[in-house]
């Protein structure tokens, strides 16, 4: 188990290494640019090489990519040239609010996704399992721009009972909370069903169910002591991997409820070529999915003992 | 030994064999709506100069409500947006950029992902390890964090879309094609085809291949849809093609901050993209369905 780890850790390190090698190349690559970007376009030529020269850009590639890593490392990622503080000081409190949104929201997947794939699964092909079936590819074919476009016209326009933003201008409000969860479930719940469906309907078909069925147990008996165990260890996978599908949906859901979250933060830096801001909220993007997808891996081979490390 | 051969059963032509498909398929409900949702916007795509009543970028009326006449007697059956566009048109004609270029991102990205994911199941090895670990790499990127880095980078248009899609989506058909391959390389006629002294790419293309379609159809359809998805998401993220041609998301992006007075601006379009691609989902459905049948 520990060499697995082990393991484990040292590719998500080497991904993390790649990811910013990349990252890197693509936005430091031309330092005429990086200037640019962060003196702005009216910058005469002589104040960007001033700036160049000061920072460090005249150095060759290699010396400039391992001073910008260590500096990551240590935390320093440089100033924003939007709003001109440390990026770290915009960085931390906004990711904080996505990851109320993002608790808020698997409090809800989870136990709603299970309950559906579990009644789906139990008997395959009945007219419930052909029901939630349908219905999850429904609601997955809804883009979550669009689902946020249907709820904020229901209940905003319609019915006038929730917030149109959720910008928490005078500080927390739960009612602006609504809305974001609610389309962020719909976006992730009909997949973490259908998977939990099939991991149920395989472990329906396994010979000690059907033992466990012919013995004269009762049908609750069935479910809950034998068939659930199993059943729910694939699930737990996809819940995790759902972490990073929630990155990209909280990008577009932060946006348009105007929730000052990371998402949103993400879009801007990227729409004002922030450079520096850019860079953090990548590599805390890809670090949080790794991390996950880490997770997700030693979790598995722990639950289920018939998979053993090699 | 000249009488076995004769006895195997000739494979009809190809086109019996797709007829015989839409056959098979024409058995599950679910895939029939799906197709008939697709096939609904192909004829309005086909036909925009038909349908649309009015030209996409034409000013009229502005902020008309949906089934509304105005002054001039013009007839709104969606209404207008902000700009007195009428809205109906700019979703007729918005339907061709979305048919044209999701299919295309998708095909380019097979033609990326299909001859990764073969080698690196049926060569292993090396181009296994280089592949698969490029692959995760790509992969560890949150999907949307990928699109809005490479795009507020290179900047907007079709083509960097295209590449962008194709770069993001390539890795996961890499992934599914050669977790095919490697069912299929320990296969008997692999083995034979190997004995023959065909090359690897003989085998790879024309051994293995024609035996992975099923599972890829069904990907292909589902991916599809989900390209949809993406165009509709960067159009809405103000990062998709270029104003003022009509787009969808870029129809939902323009009106969003007046949707709470006039929900019709950007309902209308939202409902375009998601039935279109529920279709592609639907007719996905329907596809695994008949594969899991025979």
């Amino acid at each position: 188990m520990l060499i697995f780890i082990t393991r484990r850790i040292g590719t998500m390190a080497l991904t993390m290494l790649v990811v910013s090698l990349l990252l890197f190349l693509l936005l430091e690559l031309n330092p005429g640019s990086v200037a640019t970007k962060v003196l702005g376009p009216y910058s005469t030529e002589e104040q960007r090489r001033i700036w160049l020269e000061a920072h460090g850009y005249f150095d060759p590639l290699y010396e400039r990519y391992f001073r910008w890593l260590t500096d990551f490392i240590r935390g320093d990622f440089g100033e924003s040239t939007r709003f001109k503080v440390p990026v770290g000081d915009i960085l931390w409190p906004r990711l904080g609010n996505t990851a109320i949104l993002g608790l808020a929201v698997m409090a809800v997947v989870v136990p709603l996704s299970l309950t559906l794939g579990v009644l789906a699964g139990m008997k395959e092909g009945s007219s419930l399992d052909r029901g939630i079936s349908i219905s999850s590819i429904f609601f997955t074919s809804i883009p979550e721009f669009a689902s946020a476009v249907f709820l904020a016209s229901i209940f905003v326009f319609w019915l006038g009972w929730l917030p149109g933003t959720s910008g928490m201008s005078d500080g927390f409000d739960l009612r602006q909370l609504v809305l974001p969860v609610m389309v962020l479930v719909i976006y992730a719940f009909g997949y973490t069903v259908r998977m939990t469906r099939a991991s149920m309907a395989e472990v329906m078909m396994t010979n000690y169910i059907r033992t466990a069925v012919l013995k004269g147990l009762p049908w609750r008996t069935v479910i809950t002591k034998h068939a659930l165990r199993n059943a729910l260890i694939a699930p737990f996978t996809v819940l995790m991997l759902q972490i990073n599908w929630l990155l990209s949906g909280v990008i577009v859901v932060e946006f348009f409820f105007a929730y000052k979250g990371f998402g949103a933060l993400l879009l801007e830096a990227s729409l004002n070529q922030d450079i520096f801001l850019i860079e953090a909220c990548a590599m805390v993007a890809v670090f949080v999915a790794v991390g996950t997808q880490f997770v997700a891996d030693v979790g598995y081979t722990y639950l289920n003992p018939r998979i053993r490390f090699s | 030994m000249a009488e076995q051969t004769a006895s195997v059963p000739k494979a009809p032509p190809l086109p019996v064999r797709i007829f015989r498909g839409f056959g098979l398929l024409r058995e599950s409900v679910v895939a029939m709506v799906g197709l008939g949702l697709i096939a609904f916007w192909v004829v309005l795509a086909i036909f925009a100069d038909v349908i649309a009543p009015y030209p996409p970028n034409a000013n009229f009326a502005p902020m008309q409500v949906p089934w509304a006449t105005d002054a001039q007697g013009n007839f709104y059956l969606l209404g207008t947006d902000h700009l007195g566009r009428d809205i109906f048109s700019r979703i007729v004609y918005g339907s061709r950029r979305v048919l044209l270029l999701a299919p295309l991102a998708t095909l380019c990205a097979y033609l990326v992902g299909v001859p990764m994911g073969l080698a690196a199941g049926y060569l292993r090895g090396r181009w296994d390890d280089v592949l698969s670990f490029v692959a995760n790499v790509i992969l560890s990127f949150p999907v949307l964090v990928l699109y809005v880095l490479i795009i507020a980078t290179v900047g907007a248009s079709a083509l960097n879309i295209l590449i962008a899609i194709i770069f993001a989506s390539g890795p996961g058909i890499m992934r599914i094609v050669r977790g095919l391959a490697l069912e299929l390389r320990n296969r008997e006629y692999i083995a034979a085809a190997q004995t023959r002294g065909e090359s690897a790419l003989y085998i790879m293309f024309v051994e293995m291949l024609p035996n992975a379609r099923g599972p890829i159809i069904v990907d292909a359809c589902l991916r599809v849809g989900y390209v949809t998805i993406t165009i509709g998401v960067l159009g809405f993220l103000g990062l998709g093609l270029p104003p003022p041609d009509p787009d969808w998301g870029g129809m939902i992006n323009e009106t969003r901050q007046l949707a709470m007075m006039f929900p019709h601006m950007a309902v209308f379009p939202c409902i375009a993209i998601s039935s279109l691609v529920l279709g592609f989902n639907l007719l996905a459905d329907g596809f695994r369905e008949i594969s899991l049948r025979d």
